[in-house]
């Protein structure tokens, strides 16, 4: 069955340069932009110290972007599993030998750059998924012998994640995941029995734990109780939100963020911060343009002629998308503080560059569509 | 075959995709949507609430304290005021090296190490940028020396405050009081001053009384701060408001005069006041208290010390001491007597030494008697027994009556809160409060101002007053203007008594002074025109029995807490008097010798100054 790779054109560079889904990178540019304001104005009115570090580590992130966008798809296909051991072994090593970071073994220090793998390991895991599935037929879709080695993809780094521990990452890494199996065609009655396993779970997960993690959710469902502890940040973030109001207090202007009311105001609390200073306004705006950024990948993903395109720019754009929903969710009281940084806006190169690599796959995807990839 | 199947199955599995990609889009719109809700539930309907909470985290209110109202005298002298307090602080997070720093300030001022140790223990328990006090009462010296080498003193800062100070002391302590530390008692009101840390209120005298007019209005400042406390900057400022100048009808001169006048003795009260208006030109309680050791605390021992004074240096005793008013009584007794018809200008009695009334005999204090005494005769020379023997007839009942009308057994009014009631029985107090029925023997003790009752010297001199400025009901009052506002009025209603009878006791009291006989004549002032009546009082305190006379007991042999007070009420001039006066020597034998020396030169030197002829003076 098997047919022999064949390609039909190989664009030049410069082609694929002009190629490159513009609209795209501009939308990227825009919701980078906002970052770097919100930046300034966390420092006070100055570039120094996180805006100017911001726009450099932007600028070389970009053109990496674009690197890994011109590159062929078919390239990433075959690296596809590689990666994935690459970005499994680098989590072992931190396990082993990583540095203390916020209580946590999460960093490799590469000199230049603190690298968190657990950001490039569910890009990893996204594009492993993307090649398994790729050629799987819908029978394949129902067989547990098949979907048995993708659960294992996704498990294995789950749980060195759990390990460091890292319990908002873990859950993206499983979500993606996840959503990489209901894309593929796993059996619907899998993810309705999964779903009632978890809340079936719930009692049983509550008396197994500990008196201080019952604590921490209880605040979380009542911040109000603990005011100056654990309820702080949350408590602020609220009060910096609402007193925003509709057109907000005005850039430079927020009073929680510049007094340092706001806990992290530069990294996970950014939009809070960018909500304080705009307003309703400038919230909804942000949102809206993370809604237009969803709905161009996606356009992307539709228009890709081959699965593994498809799979890999839909979940990839899922990935993305689940940083914005936990990071906004918790600012705003909605879910507990996890620590996820907003992708692109938040002050922090690891994020930055996992979601710039993401975006210059999905490009890859965009100008690679007609692509034939080999079949099983 | 095989190429359709493949397309069949890439066509299904397209749709597959198409159809779950779907459902997770709408899930993303939906979670999108429910992000935006959330943040217009948050910024939209609990927006006010949440500003509210905002504003309240970064504006801190500092209030700001008000300058103290002055108290002046009648003439515009100073009786208590702000002075500037300097104060060194230092901001530990100024300087480089805070040991250091305080090292080379303590050669300039007085710096002790102990200080400095416990400087250096504050500064860690307290945020770097919170000021440390170094020293809260820097001398001009200190001042000047810390400003010249400011430079050398990194984080070294001089903050200018007000303390408060009384220029007469000990003369006007008991008048203007003292000020002093906030208590838990104070705080019965809403004033957001009564929290500030080192705020003043009164504690006693005027400084208490006055309190509100004097405090002023706090200013505040409010300062935008952040998460740790530190100020970022002034948003905005109310202006303090300065508390209220205060004018007294005192006469600060003569108060000091009065007061050391009255050094010679162990413990006195004095009053002067006017007759006609009822301005208080001096009120004067000996021994006294320096209420400049208040201000700023006074030691444990100093105030135990005060507090166990057997001559209550703390108390007031011009307004809050009650005697016997003895002698100086007999002027209501006769007025009783006079109105009610039960005697007249030319009825006499003869007085024997003593008179018997039942089984028991009231002795006059002239054991040789004084012979035949008419009303006018027995006020001049005190004779008890024409007060004995008209006294039954007159009854308590409109003794207490009389007494009342010209002031006693009751607050006069007077603006100092301490002010005691004194006591005037009669028949219903004594059943009421003794459950017993009046002795018509009591009648007799209390007409010569014995017995049950109890008078307090600005009693005596209101009592005086009404009977020398032709019947009208004059209130002692000190305080003239709260700012430029007349607090009190200057004339006053007619008693209704009949203008003969007033006549008949005054020349009573002309002769006291002016008779060779009289009592006080040895205290006469012998500068025309300024000629002055009275009457002298000599109040007993431990009746000295028979048995303790036979045994040669006098009062000049008791211990000095059992021997008589001393009692003058007087007036001057003679013709029209202005000026009254009253005094009290406690435990200080005769009225005659001990208290009318003292009144004589109270009233002179009050006639030299003549406080009446200048109105009060207005803030300039």
């Amino acid at each position: 069955m098997s047919e022999p790779i064949r390609i039909s054109h190989i664009p030049p560079i410069v082609q694929k340069f002009i190629a490159l889904n513009w609209g795209l990178v501009f939308l990227i540019v825009l919701l980078a932009c906002t970052g770097f304001l919100a930046l300034y104005s966390a420092a006070g009115g100055q570039l120094d110290p996180w805006a100017s570090r911001q726009i450099t580590r932007f600028c070389i992130g970009v053109l990496g972007m674009v690197i890994i966008a011109v590159i062929d798809i078919r390239v990433w296909y075959r690296l596809a599993y590689p990666i994935y051991a690459a970005g499994f072994v680098s989590l072992v090593v931190v396990e082993i030998f990583g540095h203390i970071g916020m209580g946590a073994q999460r960093w490799i220090n590469l000199g230049f750059i603190q690298i968190q793998p657990s950001e490039f390991m569910k890009i990893a895991v996204i594009m492993a998924l993307a090649k398994y599935f790729h050629a799987a037929a819908p029978e394949d879709m129902r067989s547990v012998r098949f979907l048995l080695p993708a659960g294992l993809l996704i498990v294995a780094p789950i749980i060195l994640v759990l390990l460091q521990p890292n319990l908002g990452m873990a859950v993206m890494t499983g979500a993606g995941g996840a959503a990489m199996l209901f894309l593929a065609g796993a059996p619907l009655i899998w993810f309705i029995g999964g779903g009632a396993a978890v809340v079936a779970a719930i009692p049983l997960i509550w008396s197994f734990m500990h008196d201080y993690q019952k604590r921490r959710v209880m605040t979380f469902l009542n911040p109000e109780s603990d005011p100056l502890g654990a309820g702080y940040n949350i408590i602020q973030s609220k009060i910096a939100l609402g007193s925003g109001g509709i057109s907000g207090k005005g850039f430079l202007n927020g009073t929680q963020s510049h007094l340092n009311f706001l806990p992290e105001k530069q990294t996970d609390f950014i939009f809070t911060l960018w909500a304080e200073e705009w307003g309703l306004m400038g919230g909804t705006a942000l949102i809206l343009l993370i809604a237009l950024i969803l709905m161009y990948c996606m356009w992307i993903a539709f228009r890709c002629r081959h699965a593994f395109g498809r799979l890999l720019a839909y979940g990839l754009m899922i990935n993305f998308s689940l940083y914005i929903f936990i990071n906004v969710a918790m600012v705003m009281g909605l879910i507990p503080v996890v620590g996820i940084p907003f992708p692109l806006l938040s002050y922090g190169g690891t994020s930055m560059l996992a979601a710039l690599v993401g975006f210059g796959l999905i490009l890859s995807c965009s100008i690679h569509r007609d692509a034939k990839l080999p079949r099983m | 075959m095989a190429e359709t199947s493949y397309i069949d199955r890439d066509t299904e599995r397209e749709e597959t995709f198409s159809r779950r990609a779907f459902i997770i889009g709408a899930v993303q719109g939906g979670l999108l949507a429910l992000l935006c809700g959330r943040l217009v539930w948050l910024q939209v309907s609990q927006g006010t609430r949440y500003k509210t909470l905002a504003e309240e985290n970064r504006i801190n209110v500092k209030i700001i304290a008000p300058s103290r109202g002055q108290i002046v005298d009648r003439f515009g002298v100073p009786l208590a005021v702000n002075n500037q307090n300097f104060r060194a602080l230092i901001v530990p997070e100024q300087t480089e090296n805070l040991e250091k720093s305080l090292r080379t300030l303590s050669g300039y001022i007085d710096l002790p190490e102990k200080n400095v140790k416990k400087l250096l223990r504050q500064a860690k328990q307290s945020r770097s940028f919170v000021p440390l006090e170094i020293n809260d009462r820097l001398t001009w010296d200190e001042v000047a020396k810390i400003e010249v080498n400011l430079p050398d003193l990194p984080g070294v800062s001089i903050d200018e405050g007000e303390i408060r100070n009384y220029p007469f002391g000990e003369a006007t302590a008991h008048i203007i009081g003292y000020v002093g530390r906030v208590a838990k008692s104070d705080q019965t009101e809403e004033d957001p001053l009564l929290t500030l840390h080192g705020f003043r209120v009164g504690k006693g005298g005027l400084e208490k009384v006055l309190d509100k007019d004097l405090r002023g209005t706090a200013g505040s400042s409010e300062m935008e701060v952040n998460v740790v406390g530190r100020e970022v900057r002034e948003l905005k400022q109310t202006p303090t408001m300065s508390g209220r100048r205060v004018t007294l009808s005192l006469d600060a001169e003569l108060q000091r005069y009065t007061q050391n006048r009255m050094a010679e003795s162990i413990s006195a009260s004095a009053v002067i006041m006017d007759a006609v208006t009822g301005a208080v030109y001096a009120l004067a309680s000996y021994p006294s208290f320096d209420p400049n050791h208040f201000t700023r605390g006074i030691p444990a021992e100093k105030w135990e010390e005060l507090l166990a004074d057997p001559t209550f240096p703390l108390t007031n005793k011009a307004l809050a001491g009650q005697y016997p008013p003895g002698s100086t009584f007999k002027m209501v007794t006769a007025l009783a007597g006079l109105e009610q018809g039960t005697i007249n200008a030319h009825n006499t009695a003869f007085c024997p030494g003593h008179y018997t009334y039942g089984d028991t005999k009231f002795h006059c204090w002239k054991h040789a008697g004084h012979g035949t005494m008419n009303v006018i005769g027995a006020l001049r020379e005190s004779c008890d027994t024409y007060f004995y023997k008209m006294s039954t007839d007159v009854g308590i009942d409109r003794i207490a009556v009389m007494a009342r009308r010209l002031g006693l057994g009751d607050k006069t009014g007077f603006e100092l809160t301490e002010e005691r009631p004194g006591l005037m029985p009669d028949q219903k107090w004594k059943r009421d409060k003794l459950s017993q029925s009046w002795h018509p023997g009591e009648t007799i003790v209390c007409s010569i101002g014995q017995g049950y009752i109890q008078t307090t010297p600005l009693q005596l001199a209101v009592m005086t007053a009404r009977l020398v400025n032709g019947g009208h009901a004059v209130v002692p009052w000190i305080v003239g203007k709260v700012g430029d506002h007349p607090e009190h009025q200057q004339t006053w209603p007619s008693l209704g008594l009949n203008p003969k009878n007033l006549a008949l006791v005054k020349q009573g009291m002309d002769e006291v002074v002016d008779h060779k006989r009289g009592t006080a004549h040895a205290s006469q002032i012998e500068i025309e025109g300024m000629k002055m009546g009275g009457k002298t009082g000599t109040a007993q305190v431990k009746r000295i029995t028979k048995q303790e006379r036979a045994l040669g007991i006098k009062n000049e042999t008791l211990p000095w807490r059992f021997r008589h007070h001393a009692l003058f009420v007087g007036y001057a001039p003679i013709e029209n008097p202005r000026y009254v006066c009253s005094v009290v020597v406690e435990h200080g034998g005769g009225g005659s010798s001990a208290a009318a020396p003292i009144a004589r030169d109270l009233l002179r030197m009050t006639q030299q100054r003549n406080p009446a002829a200048t109105p009060l003076k207005v803030e300039s």
